[in-house]
């Protein structure tokens, strides 16, 4: 049992080769300039995406899919999560084998989740009623988003692959704010010799890594009380995490220029997904006592 | 990642399971809390028990995989907790496993699994607390014996305890870490005292042990004089190790007694509470998935569970902090009572975050050795 909950091989190489592609496909320049051009959606890196079989992973081979299953396609998400990867990622992995184009990354498809959609407008197919969608001015550059007066029920599938995201972006917080204590100097040292900084830094990674066990637990079991755990543990490691880092970041972390606030806006979208923390709270502890 | 037992786990969890289920009911109630001849006879003939079945060993031989199961099993039945046993077979008795000789292992290490001896771990003094390689208590060489004279604070169990892991001083001119040994110390030897500490609690659960010219033979140094700093440090990962596995399982039974306390009286119609307590089960379950993958991960690295417990501690130790406080929340002014269930446990869960290694010092813990940060100021 939990001796072997640990990565095997060949999930390790998975992880590595999303990463590797994301750092190729969408490197840091990438980033900025989708955040410069919003609501732009990129058609070349999301055939990309398609072609090594991000939205096909869970798909049987039979169908032309890579046949893993949600935990593979929870470590890929992770990484987008990392990456801060742009796009209705988690529609389109959905809608892979029922929607034509998706599997492959030739058409992105938006779904309705809780009142939002996001990607309305790029989007070639979109499930869900969105009649009378409004658009909003999003807080996050990276994620237009509508309101529909309509809302859909959450897919548990989804909460996880969010959740898998946030856990992306609070690993990645946790780096961003290490390098900076050590690299950054006041009254002679390194911030991160403060004690005071530090442990900002070691809360950022306590909360990380609970939130870790409880995203790949989830994903091993599908249940719904476990995936509702993970996202409330995820949900926190991020926005708090992103929160952190920018203080530890000082004056730069205010900026537009650093990607901290790309990380907070982007883990705020996340968290109000599928009825936000409310509804995994509720569901938790409508099982206490049944 | 894969959660599932191997055939070996699934036949040692239901063998377990179907005797837990004959022996937990013939241990008898748990004795009162100020009553301590009682807890130590229950605590000990617990583990008598466990040795008869072939499980007292659980702890030191089984792989982690088996010990985790063990764990769980065992609060799922209700099964008594290690108690007074907790020095013997969590510190002392891995120590001298570890570091002693055949005849120190042969002495000592039959009794604890047995349960015929209780030990302590007498390690803080008043004036070396987390920073515990201040430690002043001399032991000056005298022939065979060592002579100890000083003070230790804090040791829990010391009114029942037949030995004591000491940490003294046997060079006070070499550096601070250099010149510690480790010592096992008969508590009935002449010149100990017992002074029990009442606790905020009301019982006491530590006491304060004066050591008064108390001969030790040197036959009883476990490891080499002035390496007891190193010796320690292989105890303390066991501590912060699996030791918390059961008590994550009776937290969650907690939860849920709380969840059907509030539906009763009526406070769940509050959705502020029924938040809480769907978010502190998040925690638990997290928590409980957290320590299968840290067990994953250092069997994967080959070794006991070390810096990572620090991660599972700090958020334990909150985590357990909140469950009561929303115990308390769920009680209203029952809350006050200390006859109603909880209100001893949320007075016991405020030593969680300071025992073993207080947060603050958990955190220094994690900067510096899994981050990498600069040494602290
Ligand atoms: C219920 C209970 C049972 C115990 N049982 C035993 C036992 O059986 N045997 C035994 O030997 N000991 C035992 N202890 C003692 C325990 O290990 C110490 O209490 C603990 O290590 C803290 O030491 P202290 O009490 O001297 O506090 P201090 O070290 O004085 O700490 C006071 C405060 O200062 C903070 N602080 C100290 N140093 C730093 C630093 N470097 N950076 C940041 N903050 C710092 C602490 O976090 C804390 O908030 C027990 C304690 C409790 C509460």
């Amino acid at each position: 049992m939990s001796v072997r909950f640990g990565l095997t091989d060949d999930q390790k190489a998975l992880r590595t080769g999303v990463r590797r592609l994301l750092e190729r496909r969408f490197p840091r320049e990438a980033l900025r300039a989708a955040v410069d051009a919003p609501g732009r959606l990129d058609r070349e890196l999301w055939r990309a995406l398609g072609e090594a079989g991000f939205f096909a992973l869970r798909l049987p081979e039979a169908e032309g899919g890579v046949g893993l299953g949600r935990p593979e396609a929870v470590l890929a998400f992770e990484e987008a999560g990392r990456a801060l990867l742009p796009g209705p990622l988690v529609a389109t992995h959905l809608a892979a084998g029922a929607v034509p184009g998706a599997a492959g990354g030739e058409v992105a498809v938006a779904a309705v989740d809780g009142e939002l959609v996001e990607w309305l407008e790029a989007a070639d197919v979109v499930r869900g009623d969105v009649r009378g969608a409004v658009p909003l001015r999003s807080v996050d550059p990276l994620t237009p988003l509508h309101r529909v007066p309509h809302p859909a029920a959450a897919d548990p599938l989804a909460v996880l692959l969010t959740a898998a995201e946030q856990l992306g972006s609070a690993v990645r917080l946790r780096e961003l704010a290490v390098q900076h204590a050590r690299t950054r100097q006041q009254f002679g040292r390194p911030i991160g010799a403060f004690q005071a900084v530090q442990h900002l830094c070691a809360d950022l990674l306590v909360r990380a890594e609970t939130a870790r066990a409880a995203v790949y637990a989830a994903a091993v079991t599908g249940d719904p009380g476990d995936i509702a755990a993970a996202r409330l543990l995820a949900d926190e490691a991020a926005v708090r995490g992103a929160r952190d880092c920018l203080q530890v970041h000082g004056g730069m972390g205010f900026t537009w220029e650093a990607d901290v606030h790309l990380h907070l806006k982007r883990a705020w979208v996340r968290a109000g997904r599928s009825g936000g923390v409310t509804e995994s709270e509720e569901l938790l502890a409508a099982a206490l006592v049944r | 990642m894969d959660l599932s037992d191997t055939p070996e786990e699934a036949a040692f969890r239901a063998r377990l399971r179907e005797w837990l289920a004959e022996a937990v009911p013939a241990a008898g109630p748990e004795p009162d809390p100020a009553d301590w001849p009682g807890r130590r006879a229950h605590d000990l003939g617990w583990q008598r028990t466990l040795y008869d079945a072939g499980y007292a060993d659980v702890h030191w031989d089984a792989s982690p995989a088996l010990r985790m199961i063990f764990l769980e099993e065992s609060e799922k039945a209700g099964a008594p907790y290690v108690g007074a046993n907790f020095v013997g077979l969590l510190h002392a008795g891995p120590t001298i496993a570890a570091e002693g000789t055949d005849a120190q292992r042969a002495r000592w290490l039959p009794p604890i699994l047995r349960g015929e001896q209780v030990w302590c771990q007498g390690f803080s003094e008043p004036d070396a607390g987390s920073d515990l390689a201040a430690l002043r208590t001399r032991a000056r060489r005298d022939g065979d014996d060592y002579v100890v004279t000083g003070g230790k604070i804090w040791t829990s169990h010391a009114e029942v305890a037949d030995w004591c892991e000491l940490l003294v001083r046997t060079d006070p001119d070499a550096p601070r870490h250099r010149g510690i040994t480790w010592l096992a110390l008969p508590m009935d030897a002449a010149g100990v005292t017992v002074r029990p500490l009442r606790t905020l609690a009301g019982s006491t659960e530590f006491a304060e042990v004066f050591l008064d010219e108390v001969r030790v033979p040197a036959a009883n140094r476990v490891g080499a004089e002035n390496d007891g700093w190193r010796v320690t440090m292989v105890t303390l990962s066991f501590e912060r190790g699996t030791a918390f596995v059961g008590e994550v399982v009776a937290c969650r039974r907690v939860l849920r007694r709380l969840a059907g306390a509030a539906r009763e009286n009526g406070r769940w119609d509050d959705p502020v509470l029924r938040r809480a307590l769907g978010r502190l089960d998040a925690e638990f379950r997290a928590l409980w998935r957290l320590t299968q993958w840290n067990v994953s991960e250092a069997t994967a690295n080959g070794g006991v569970p070390g810096v990572a417990g620090s991660v599972f501690k700090l958020r334990y130790s909150t985590a357990r902090q909140d469950l009561y406080d929303t115990a308390a929340d769920v009680l209203g002014a029952g809350a006050l009572d200390l006859d109603r269930p909880w209100v001893l446990d949320r007075l016991s869960s405020l030593s969680y975050t300071i025992a073993a290694g207080t947060s603050q010092i958990q955190r220094n813990i994690v900067a510096e050795r899994m981050l990498g940060l600069p040494k602290g100021r």
